[in-house]
């Protein structure tokens, strides 16, 4: 095969970091919701997390229907955490290398430990206000990323390839408008 | 609860783990690299997404098929569906704006914390807020629903 060079600078700018990280780290994601759901029979989304765990504090009735799965949604979360803190102690902390991992530039990099952690540059009142947004959003449209683009699309499920649609589209346009007023990072 | 298998949270704890590192390994735990995407400077993004969900479909579609029941709870595998009313789109179109503000959805947030990215705190308050604002104003019209001849 010949490559063109013309398609693969083409191919370099639109995927500046490759795609074998995005594909693995996808993979992985997959493979975690398998586990799950091969065991128990739940198709486990993260955002439901977020009223389960409220139900603890309050007796809102909303929340109170969640009652029944809030231990083990905090202790999925609480993987997930630790999940990301194992990525952090191998591959981030250089300790593990792959010509699967491309490292990346965003952000800034800390040492505690012996462990090197990432800390974003993204301004805290976008953080929060966006927070707000997801917090909001997800629990009315009945699912996020996980809940929706995993394990919905995965289903094949017409509600959630319109919410992925839905959320893509807007988070697209926001995400431009945002850059076009000068916010950044 | 109580009468449940007792590998049921340690099984959900090892695929939180998976999970978790999938979304470290990707980036998707690093809201820069979520804008990125969306402001079309890195188009990686939907190899995690639609990667996860190719692997999650071929389970959903393969478990059925092989067993009748998940082994430690013992209820039958099914597909999530949800059924889709006005709320899937408003609730969509609120988070795609959360999303593009902030480049960080839930579960990236969690693994966020994991990678050291202390400053995530904001993103998950903001969600404990938002996630209880709805259900503060959803469980009123509820409750008034449920009882409208006791209404003054």
């Amino acid at each position: 095969m010949v490559a063109d060079p013309v398609l693969l600078q083409a191919l370099a700018e639109l995927f500046p970091n490759g795609i074998s990280r995005y594909a693995v780290g996808g993979l992985l994601v997959g493979l975690g919701t398998v586990v799950v759901y091969a065991g128990t029979g739940i198709p486990a989304g993260a955002s439901t997390f977020l009223e389960s765990t409220l139900s603890y504090v309050s007796d809102q009735s909303r929340f109170g229907r969640y009652v029944g799965s809030r231990d083990w949604r905090l202790v999925f979360t609480a993987g997930i955490v630790l999940g990301g803190l194992a990525f952090a102690a191998t591959f981030q902390s250089g300790v593990v290398t792959s010509s699967l991992y491309e490292p990346g530039t965003t952000g800034r990099l800390y040492e505690v430990a012996g462990v090197t952690l990432w800390a974003t540059d993204v301004q805290p009142w976008r953080l929060f206000l966006g927070g707000i947004l997801v917090g909001i959003g997800t629990r009315i449209g009945k699912g996020c990323t996980s809940g929706h683009g995993v394990c919905g699309v995965g289903s094949a499920s017409k509600t959630s390839l319109v919410g992925v649609l839905t959320f893509l589209t807007v988070a697209i346009g926001t995400a431009q408008v945002v850059a076009a007023l000068g916010v950044s990072p | 609860m109580a009468d449940r298998h007792p590998l049921f949270k340690p099984l959900i704890f090892v695929g939180g783990i998976i999970f978790g590192f999938g979304l470290g390994f990707s980036h998707m735990a690093r809201p820069e690299v979520v804008l990125n995407f969306l402001q079309f400077d890195d188009l990686g993004l939907p190899f995690v997404m639609f990667g996860a969900a190719v692997v999650s479909g071929v389970a959903f579609a393969l478990l059925p098929r092989i067993r009748d029941a998940a082994p430690l709870t013992g209820d039958a595998y099914e597909r999530r569906l949800k059924p889709f009313d006005r709320n899937v789109i408003v609730g969509g179109a609120v988070f795609g704006v959360g999303w593009g503000l902030s480049g960080i959805c839930p579960g990236a947030a969690y693994a966020s914390l994991g990678v050291g990215n202390v400053a995530i705190l904001w993103a998950l308050g903001g969600m404990f807020v938002g996630a209880y604002a709805q259900g503060y104003l959803r469980s009123r019209s509820r409750d008034r629903d449920a009882a409208p001849a006791s209404v003054d």
